[in-house]
């Protein structure tokens, strides 16, 4: 079983090389998250508590992680108090035939509102071989779902595809040879796709923002109201959700809801928020199901130093603000969950053996940090999942970078052997050095420098060689 | 003031113009500064790869190097950042008690360039002539870890004769990232690329930064693409005094 149904993944630089080259993605994806980055920009410079409210967030969920055990067990006896149904999922496969088995029906389909956890699981893919059709009803996911094609971005899963691209899938899938490029053109032939499998499908599947521990309760936001419906015209629902999105108390949300729809769409509020908890006799869904999944979960919360990674409430920020992730766009890190929150989640999901080049798909820049509502130190996660890559290295297969690095230390620990190293350098950087002065091309690993930029050689003179050779008064020269 | 200066192995392998820049700005406005020649590396190479074992030797080399200096100058935010952000936490792990009392007293003593410049020596005109058009380039480290805010743009803003010109999405990376430009060269590239694009829209003549690291970066993509724009730290600017032209880096 993987974790992520993203099997032809090789490492992050093979498919970033691949994806590098679609000019019509980047520009899709650059313009996107451009357009969401600047309306979040001005939420957030409108709230004068906004860091406040992302250190409440931060304590919130640091809270909750430390306590996780009690909380979900209280959620479950309330929820199962309520006339809800609780499952307990270890892993993708059983989470799966828990789902599978509680949708079979009469009509042999399934409605479903986006759900990153379902995408996680591989969910549709299970359901389809047990002869279950999954019906996306978020527009974003609708259209990926429809284009056989994979979600670039938690909160807006088809972000790398622009309104033409979008058109001619509609008009192709939907047998809609007339249909105009207008946002409401568009959105008016999705409403009627969807509208008659809303009235006509028994069973819904859907994720969860937050599992409130102390009443029960299920909330769920959302922009286009599928959701709403989705959560109120069938007659079975069943809630997937990861053991990580349970908070303590009702009030929380009072935090939460400022942070996240601010953070993931530039919203002060999302159009549609749902909570409910359990069922009521003739009003909603008769059967409520909840299915709480660890998938690895619990390996992450007991490493102190990535648990971090579970406060993530999915509200996409950081993945805006990544000037990695702008380059490439989502696919690029071979897992529904992209961008830097992808690169420290996706492995750990996969105890870190798959996605280990993904830690090592940053510059460190630190906006990722800046954005995060609730403070998740994702450059400090990344360094140390770095490490635990590195360290993860059998001992016999000493790589050539490991070695560089243990060469490079040596030298750093003795000033006699940095000055004989920047000789050495001087020296063989010679038949390096172009017409032009400068070094236009290396080999090796350092030939990745060289790709796209040349290279300063090393001067006649180090500063320390400069320093020494000063009048020793120490005035100027 | 006795000042002690933390070149960065770079700037003294590569940029030895940075060093000797600061030690013309810094001895101009009568300190002396003092070049503790056992200094090597902060370890930020081998920490932000992921060889964080092997970071620690250096740590405590910093340490010993720079343990009694009254203040240390650092011309690079980025191992000031190593600094302020890992060494407490590389020597809580080590279990070095001394080490993280060390650590402790010296990371206060600590300071960037501009830090130092204004923070620290209180001045904001270090009475320099510089007749050229500059962009400045905000490095990552500078902006979101030392959080330098618009101290760099403080000292540039006094200097004489110069004309200063914003930068489009001036907060971006530019890309470098340390060993992340080997390991991930392309998407380093494309970044670099997009750097560039804004860069060259100030028909500016330098740009200049706090991180020789960065520059080293910005300078690479510039030359390659033929473009008429130099690089220059911002103590090699702030060194000019007008008395010479400005030369060759070196």
């Amino acid at each position: 079983m993987s974790t992520v149904p993203y099997r032809e993944f090789v490492d992050f630089p093979t498919s970033a090389l691949l994806l590098l080259q679609d000019n019509q993605l980047r520009g899709n994806v650059r313009h996107a998250t451009d357009v969401i980055q600047s309306k979040r920009d001005r939420v957030v410079r409108e709230m004068p508590d906004w860091q406040a409210l992302r250190d409440s967030g931060y304590a919130i969920r640091a809270h909750t992680l430390d306590y996780l055990d009690t909380y979900l067990e209280q959620f479950a006896d309330r929820c199962t108090a309520a006339g809800g149904h609780v499952h307990w999922a270890r892993d993708a496969a059983e989470a799966n035939r828990i789902v599978v088995g509680l949708a079979r029906n009469a009509t042999g389909r399934v409605l479903k509102i986006k759900s990153m956890t379902s995408e996680e699981i591989g969910l549709n893919d299970a359901l389809l071989a047990a002869g279950i059709e999954p019906i996306e009803t978020d527009l974003a996911e609708l259209i990926v779902q429809l284009g056989h094609d994979r979600p670039s971005h938690i909160v807006v899963p088809a972000l790398h595809k622009s309104r033409q691209q979008v058109r001619e899938l509609f008009a192709r899938t939907m047998n809609l040879p007339e249909l105009g490029d207008r946002p409401e053109d568009l959105t008016e032939a999705a409403r009627l796709y969807l509208r008659h499998r809303f009235l006509n499908t028994p069973v819904a599947v859907s994720g969860a923002n937050f599992l409130i521990a102390e009443t029960g309760g299920v909330c769920i936001v959302e922009s286009e109201g599928n959701g709403r419906m989705c959560l109120t015209l069938p007659r079975t629902l069943i809630s997937l959700a990861g053991i990580d999105k349970v908070l303590p108390r009702f009030r929380d949300l009072e935090v939460m809801l400022q942070l996240l729809p601010r953070s993931a769409t530039g919203e002060r509020m999302n159009p549609y928020n749902s909570l409910w908890t359990g069922v009521h006799p003739g009003d909603g869904p008769q059967e409520f199901h909840v299915v709480l999944l660890d998938n690895r979960r619990t390996e992450v919360l007991r490493d102190q130093q990535a648990r971090e990674t579970l406060h993530c409430i999915r509200c996409g920020a950081c993945q805006n603000a990544c000037p990695v992730y702008r380059q490439t766009g989502g696919h690029a890190y071979g897992s529904v969950y992209a961008g830097p929150i992808g690169a420290i989640l996706t492995p750990q999901l996969a105890s870190m053996k798959r996605g280990q080049s993904l830690p090592f798909a940053s510059s460190l820049c630190g906006a990722c940090y800046e954005v995060c509502p609730v403070k998740i130190n994702i450059p400090e996660v990344l360094i140390h999942l770095r490490g635990r890559v590195v360290s993860a290295k059998p001992a016999g297969g000493l790589t050539l970078e490991a070695l560089a690095m243990r060469a490079m230390l040596w030298v750093f620990l003795g000033e006699a052997r940095l000055k004989m190293a920047q000789r050495l350098g001087r020296i063989a950087q010679r038949p390096f050095i172009r017409a032009s002065g400068w070094i236009e091309w290396l080999p090796g690993m350092l030939g990745g420098w060289t790709q796209t930029r040349d290279l300063q050689p090393l001067p006649r003179q180090s500063f320390r060689e400069w320093f020494e050779r000063r009048p020793p008064s120490g005035g100027p020269e | 003031m006795r000042i002690a200066l933390f070149i960065a192995c770079y700037n003294d392998t590569l940029f030895p113009a940075t060093g000797i820049a600061v030690v013309r700005v810094l001895e101009r406005l009568g300190h002396t500064v003092i070049f503790p020649s056992a200094q090597t590396c902060c370890g930020q190479m081998h920490y932000n790869t992921g060889y964080q074992a092997e970071a620690l030797p250096l740590v405590r080399r910093f340490v010993e190097v720079f343990r009694d200096s009254e203040v240390v100058c650092v011309p690079s935010s980025s191992c000031v950042a190593m600094m302020r952000e890992h060494y407490e936490k590389i020597a809580l792990a080590s279990g070095d008690r001394r080490l993280q009392s060390d650590v402790a007293a010296l990371l206060p003593r600590v300071y960037e360039f501009t830090e130092l410049l204004v923070h620290r020596l209180g001045v904001e005109n270090v009475g320099a002539v510089y007749p050229h058009r500059v962009v400045y380039h905000a490095s990552c480290h500078s902006l979101r870890s030392l959080h330098v805010g618009d101290l760099p743009m403080r000292l540039l803003g006094n200097v004489r004769d110069m004309e200063i010109v914003p930068l489009e999405r001036v907060e971006q990376c530019c890309g470098f990232g340390g060993t992340f430009a080997v390991k991930n060269a392309a998407v380093s590239g494309a970044m670099l690329e997009e750097k560039l694009q804004c860069l060259k829209k100030t028909l500016a003549e330098i740009c200049t930064a706090c991180d020789n690291s960065c520059l080293m970066h910005i300078a690479g993509g510039l030359h390659r693409q033929g473009a008429a724009m130099h690089t220059r730290h911002i103590a090699e600017i702030l060194a000019c005094d007008g008395s010479v032209a400005e030369g060759q880096r070196r």
